[in-house]
């Protein structure tokens, strides 16, 4: 029977199948933060158990750190403390640690790629929901509880059962100011976040095989806000020019017969699909959302829709509406903000500060808005500084922020206050999530920009 | 992690009626800065629950003296978002043993089962009875039975079947954990760790 790439991969990794239940599956690299790992560390402690691969996993610390000052020592005593714990058991268990200061620290879900720790056909987890970042290299990447972490350390594998397949094909040319995270959001718009639930999923389509790896792992990333547990790219020559020369990608003889396998990991024709879906690139304007869930997102051109043309949930909308502030059939163009954020695992890499860059060049920061902009890495950081960027930004009125997870979930000082709007370049309106009574608008980094230099929502393709 | 053993729950319920609620809401990021599990179940709900002030606020379900018991019944779509298992601790160390719901995020699902709450998907329909139910007379008692799969709504002897595999209900029946299992098998990772390529 033909293979999809997910069948390939998943297939490929199953140690067991249980008659009724999961499969043990196997885990090839696994990435923990601060935050979910203690109680993990804990577990197997108390367990006495060790860590069975400590090869394949790497910690680094990004979730609760501070964005500036990060050679002082860190305020927050709750989130010292953790940070101190991801140390400890890295250095009692024999893993791989770039805490805060390290050269090579950043978000997890930036720097694992960069290094060349994510690979094609890899299994990949994380405490975290957006791993499925990784499925942008042919990688099944998926986020897991605590208990799975525990799972992992002690025994490399996780018990899950296969989930079913969904293909989502976009065709045709982008538009003028459309970006991969405009993609997936109108995806999300499409399906809600719970259209994906109980599906991994592959995307096909040009848009996607002409798309740069930073856009692929936008789109990937976002997989979990329709309820996938992941999302995947077939690999592809983009794929592997990115790997090469990565610091742990495979070297020599070992790279040729790494890419020989890498080249077989693509869905065979005739393979099925348990869901299949098609959208036209021309139907894809810049999105932003306007409610308390990423599935509650537009053409950035449109109006907000009336209660009495969605399919039941009304009581759920209009409280999300009047968290926000908004009313049925606002328009979205023009509304007032407060804070833009660019960063995080969604948009925190080089192509999204060039995007940024681009439209705020020559222009001035609005006087009405906070910028917090933080790149995902010292890598990414570094770049910024090399092609200019920083000239640009600064020049405009920006300032650049360390890496870190930030204002993405405001578990550091970066908390947006209650009642200001923020336009995010991140992953999740939901309510309080940039801090206690935020409120969130996701879009592109293009959008952040205009909403940057103009104080209100507007629409990038007039600033293009 | 080592739970209590999970056979026939019989309580009353907290109506929870919304759509997607995300796990932000079950337990909001800046209270993740423990490194134990204990105590995330005063937060819960933390934002819906109290005020700035930390004083409750009266119109949610749980400052709602009326409703109490063991088993939180949620709209469609619940604990989507984070794939933080602080929300299931959040939830079982509130006092909850049982999720129902029309429909559960993935990760939240797996977390409840990974820590000793059952979640328990019935369809919109029996959803509805439920929270009629309850709405009607909040003293109303649900049985949630582990052995059979059934959940049943006491005082009108609506009966709904739920799925779980038999696998995982084992595992809730014993309050056995997947580690466990898997030490048991560690022979069998190791010879497959040996012939990966990478």
């Amino acid at each position: 029977m033909s293979k999809t790439l997910f069948d390939k991969v998943w297939d490929s990794h199953v140690v067991r199948k249980i008659e009724g239940g999961p499969d043990v599956f196997f885990i090839d690299r696994h990435f923990i933060h601060e935050v979910t790992s203690p109680v993990a560390f804990l577990g197997l402690k108390s367990r006495g158990l060790k860590v069975l691969y400590p090869e394949r996993t790497f910690a680094t610390a990004d979730h609760n750190t501070p964005t500036i000052n990060q050679h002082l020592p860190v305020e927050d005593p709750l989130s010292a403390n953790q940070l101190k714990a991801l140390e400890d058991n890295s250095n009692e268990y024999g893993i791989s640690h770039w805490g805060l200061g390290h050269q090579k620290n950043g978000i997890v879900h930036v720097v694992g790629p960069e290094n060349g720790i994510t690979f094609p056909g890899a299994t990949i987890v994380c405490g975290d929901s957006h791993t499925s970042t990784h499925g942008a290299f042919g990688a099944i990447a998926f986020g897991i509880g605590t208990s799975e972490v525990e799972m992992v350390l002690s025994t490399q594998c996780i018990m899950q059962p296969k989930p079913k397949k969904m293909r989502i094909n976009v065709n045709g040319q982008l538009g003028k100011g459309v970006t991969p995270k405009d993609v997936a959001l109108y995806i999300i718009s499409q399906l809600s976040t719970s259209g994906a639930t109980g599906y991994f999923v592959e995307y096909a389509g040009d848009v996607f095989e002409n798309m740069t790896m930073e856009g692929r792992m936008t789109v990937c990333n976002l997989s979990i806000e329709m309820g996938a547990r992941g999302g995947m790219i077939a690999p592809d020559e983009t794929t592997f020019a990115y790997l090469k020369d990565k610091p742990l990608s495979p070297k020599g003889a070992e790279w040729d017969k790494a890419v020989a396998h890498w080249k077989t990991l693509k869905t065979e024709a005739g393979a099925t699909f348990d869901k299949e879906l098609t959208f036209k690139a021309s139907d894809i304007e810049p999105m932003i959302t306007y409610g308390t869930n990423p599935g509650m997102g537009m053409g950035i051109s449109k109006h907000i829709p009336n209660a009495a043309d969605l399919d039941g949930g009304v009581a759920t909308y209009k409280k999300s509406l009047d968290y926000m502030g908004y009313n049925e059939n606002d328009a979205m163009i023009g509304k007032k903000i407060d804070y833009v954020f660019l960063g995080s695992c969604t948009n925190g890499r080089i192509e999204d500060f060039r995007a940024f860059a681009s439209i705020v060049k020559g222009k001035k920061k609005a006087d009405n808005v906070t910028a917090w902009l933080v790149p995902g890495s010292h890598e990414v950081e570094a770049l910024i500084k090399e092609e200019g960027i920083l000239d640009i930004l600064n020049e405009a009125g920006f300032v650049l922020r360390q890496p870190g997870c930030s204002a993405c979930l405001a578990m550091n000082d970066d908390k947006v206050p209650a009642g200001k709007y923020a336009v995010s370049t991140s992953n999740r309106n939901f309510e309080g999530r940039q801090g206690p009574g935020s409120r969130t608008l996701l879009a592109s980094p293009l959008v952040a920009a205009a909403a940057a230099v103009t104080g209100v929502v507007t629409d990038p393709r007039d600033l293009l | 992690m080592a739970y209590d053993k999970f056979t026939i729950l019989t309580s009353t319920a907290v109506p929870l009626p919304l759509e997607n609620v995300d796990t932000d809401q079950i337990i909001p990021a800046r209270f993740l800065k423990a490194t134990k599990r204990e105590g995330f179940g005063d937060n819960l709900f933390r934002d819906w629950r109290y005020n700035n002030d930390n004083s409750p606020k009266e119109n949610f379900v749980l400052n709602n003296p009326i409703y109490s018991g063991k088993i939180l019944v949620g709209g469609k779509n619940f604990g989507s978002g984070s794939s933080r298992e602080h929300a299931a601790w959040a939830v079982y160390d509130y006092g909850f043993r049982c999720v129902v719901s029309s429909f559960f995020a993935d990760i939240f699902r797996n977390n409840c089962l990974n820590v000793g709450v059952l979640p328990v998907q019935v369809s919109a329909e029996f959803s509805e009875q439920i929270f009629n139910a309850i709405y009607d007379d909040p003293n109303t008692e649900i049985e949630v039975n582990l052995p059979n799969q059934t959940i049943t709504i006491k005082s009108t002897g609506a009966q709904e079947s739920f799925e779980i595999n038999s696998y995982k209900k084992e595992n809730m029946l014993n309050g056995f954990d997947d580690i466990d299992y898997l030490q048991n098998i560690k022979g069998d990772i190791e010879t497959f760790a040996n012939g990966l390529l990478l």
